[in-house]
């Protein structure tokens, strides 16, 4: 017999039928387009027995190639960039008492969770284009800048939950054992931080790589991302391609998700 | 008392001068040590004792380094330590939750010291393993602190304070989360290592026993203020207050009045007690092993309220006429065994009491 609890919501009348049902709105279409990503016909709705020639296509698809190798340089130097601004951030909002303005700290800090990612594009692209005409520079890093700044945010939450979670008592015993503070952050604080900054990482890399709004104002021409190249092929004929492509990028988000468990498991 | 000891400022370690912490300010100020001065002398073993709240960790926190005082100044060897941060000073701590860094094997958290020193790893090893042996953990050197057991911690945490040899050892509750016979264990295991390594060890506990079996001298802290300062003796025989007679031990309370060099007690009977100069409303502070119980008449008399049988000792709460009431802890074996409801006569060492200002 199974323990009852004072408030099971499992009892609920309808309960199954809703999760149910739930679970097939969410993955339904997932499924489907996993199945048609091995379609041996070229329709994306329509079977014709199971083939990898769509894999094989996109892989030697020199502009899927292309974007392939552009979306994952933006995607490290981003989540390089604001893992780093966000764990100072987050050193900066938890290791000192109460101060004036917190709040307001924390809504500027988790700004482009707040504000519409399409004000966020527009402005990127009013600014971004006189900077353009100012510098002449045309090259990847206005991408690279926009995405970093969108990312802070989920680089931020979970180093700020582990900072806060961790005993600060083992700094001041570093402290007590002579070393500086920098000493004190490099062997102690940050050792410690490490699940924290890796799963703020993991989270700014997925985001990044997925964004398709702010990368479709910002880029300059033949500067697509594979998110926005997809953009860009629903527009002319859709073949299963798009589905490989999709199931591709859907494969490496549920490893560094995966990973992402584990990593926060591992270390607790 | 044994106060004639001549103090030159070179044998002072910690001398905190009127030394105040204030927490916040305005209305909302806290005042978590008043105006505490104290001279801790080198290679003693020093304990501040007090209940919670008193400021004992708060002054250990200021001499750490963790604290600035609001007002007066540390000096440490002679010299003004006030403001120095932590990594500057020659202090180390032994923290109550013991602070073991999680990522760092036994080895690396006994060497963490000396390795922020700069000193060079062979150098830091051969420390790190004479450090070890010291406290009988050679054999865990590359465990993780969470592969130990709580004891086993709290030495290590023990050998990384020891480690860099600091000037002043600082101990604030470390054997709180032992249990009794573990923290028997480690109070001589601390008292053989305090005699070994000659460095001075300031202990914080509200555990009187503790205090009184293994320091030199004794502080006892109230409220942010420094009640008294002596040896186990000293404070257990001469208390100086009610407060620090109450706090050390079990003491009975009588108060009374002085009558022509005698002292008339609630009862109505006059006991011959040494007055110490008091005059007026007084209490008279006696421990319970002082009060003697016979069967004849002596000089008081009483009801046994309460016995309580504790092996070698027995305990009898004795209600006196006036509603007042002693405990008396005689040897079991000593007397005849006297039950609840025996009317017994009481004598009480005249010099053994204390007399306090009521």
């Amino acid at each position: 017999m199974a323990k009852r609890r004072a408030f099971d919501v499992t009892t609920l009348p309808g309960f199954t039928t809703i999760a149910i049902l739930a679970f097939v709105l969410l993955y339904a279409p997932i499924v489907t387009l996993v199945i048609y990503s091995f379609n041996g016909g070229n329709s994306v709705n329509q079977w014709g027995g199971f083939s990898l020639q769509w894999y094989a296509i996109a892989a030697q698809n020199e502009a899927v190639q292309d974007a392939t190798a552009r979306s994952l340089i933006i995607a490290v130097w981003a989540s390089v960039i604001s893992t780093t601004v966000a764990t100072m951030a987050a050193l900066g909002t938890t290791r000192r008492g109460k101060f004036k303005g917190q709040t307001i700290i924390y809504v500027i800090i988790n700004q482009p969770l707040m504000v519409p990612e399409i004000v966020t594009a527009v402005s990127l692209l009013i600014f971004f284009s006189s900077v353009k005409v100012a510098t002449g520079y045309s090259g990847l890093g206005y991408l690279i800048l926009a995405h970093s700044a969108f990312c802070i945010p989920f680089a931020y939450l979970p180093i700020k939950a582990r900072l806060e979670g961790m005993d600060t008592t083992m700094e001041t015993a570093a402290a007590d054992l002579y070393a500086t503070p920098w000493q004190s952050f490099r062997y102690v604080t940050l050792p410690l931080l490490l699940p924290g900054v890796i799963a703020g990482a993991m989270l700014a890399f997925i985001i990044s790589l997925d964004n398709v709004i702010i990368t479709e104002f910002v880029k300059s021409a033949g500067q697509d991302t594979l998110p926005t190249y997809m953009l860009g092929q629903l527009r002319r004929a859709l073949t299963p391609e798009v589905n490989a492509i999709s199931t591709a990028l859907l494969g490496l988000t549920v490893l560094i998700l995966t990973l992402f468990v584990f990593v926060t498991k591992k270390w607790d | 008392m044994q106060r004639g000891i001549c103090i030159l400022s070179t044998n002072i370690a910690v001398d905190a001068r009127n030394v105040g912490k204030i927490y916040g300010n305005g209305a909302g100020a806290v005042t978590a040590l008043g105006d505490v001065s104290i001279a801790i002398e080198k290679g003693e073993f020093f304990t501040l004792l007090g209940p919670s709240g008193c400021g004992k960790t708060t002054l250990l926190r200021c001499i750490a380094g963790f604290e600035t005082p609001t007002t007066g100044t540390i000096h440490l060897s002679g010299r003004d330590i006030t403001y120095d941060p932590p990594y500057q000073r020659p202090v180390n701590t032994v923290f109550q939750s013991y602070a073991l860094f999680p990522h760092l094997s036994v080895a690396q958290n006994v060497g963490f010291g000396l390795k922020m020193q700069g000193t060079p790893a062979s150098d830091v090893a051969k420390a790190v393993e004479r450090v070890l042996a010291l406290v009988k953990l050679e054999a865990f050197a590359d465990r993780l602190p969470q592969q130990l057991s709580g004891g086993q911690q709290q030495r290590v945490a023990l050998a990384r304070a020891l480690a860099p040899e600091p000037e002043v050892l600082l101990l604030d509750e470390p054997l709180s989360a032992l249990d009794l016979k573990l923290r028997k264990e480690m109070q001589s295991e601390l008292k053989r290592l305090q005699t070994e390594t000659g460095i001075t060890f300031i202990f914080v506990t509200h555990d009187q026993e503790e205090a009184l079996t293994m320091s030199n001298r004794i502080g006892v802290m109230s409220a942010g203020a420094l009640l008294q300062v002596g040896t186990p003796h000293d404070i257990y025989e001469s208390p100086v207050n009610r407060f620090v007679a109450d706090f050390i031990g079990e003491t009975n309370f009588l108060e009374g009045e002085v009558e022509g060099g005698q002292v008339r007690i609630g009862t109505g009977d006059l006991l011959a007690v040494d007055l110490n100069g008091e005059t007026g409303g007084v209490t008279l502070a006696i421990r319970p092993e002082q009060v003697s119980v016979k069967a004849a008449d002596a000089q008081l008399s009483g009801k046994i309220t309460e016995a309580t049988y504790l092996g070698t000792d027995t305990h009898y709460t004795i209600g006196l006429g006036d509603g007042s009431h002693l405990v008396a802890r005689v040897q079991s074996n000593s007397v005849a065994a006297f039950g609840v409801g025996d009317t017994v006569g009481i004598a009480i060492d005249a010099k053994a009491v204390q007399v306090l200002k009521s």
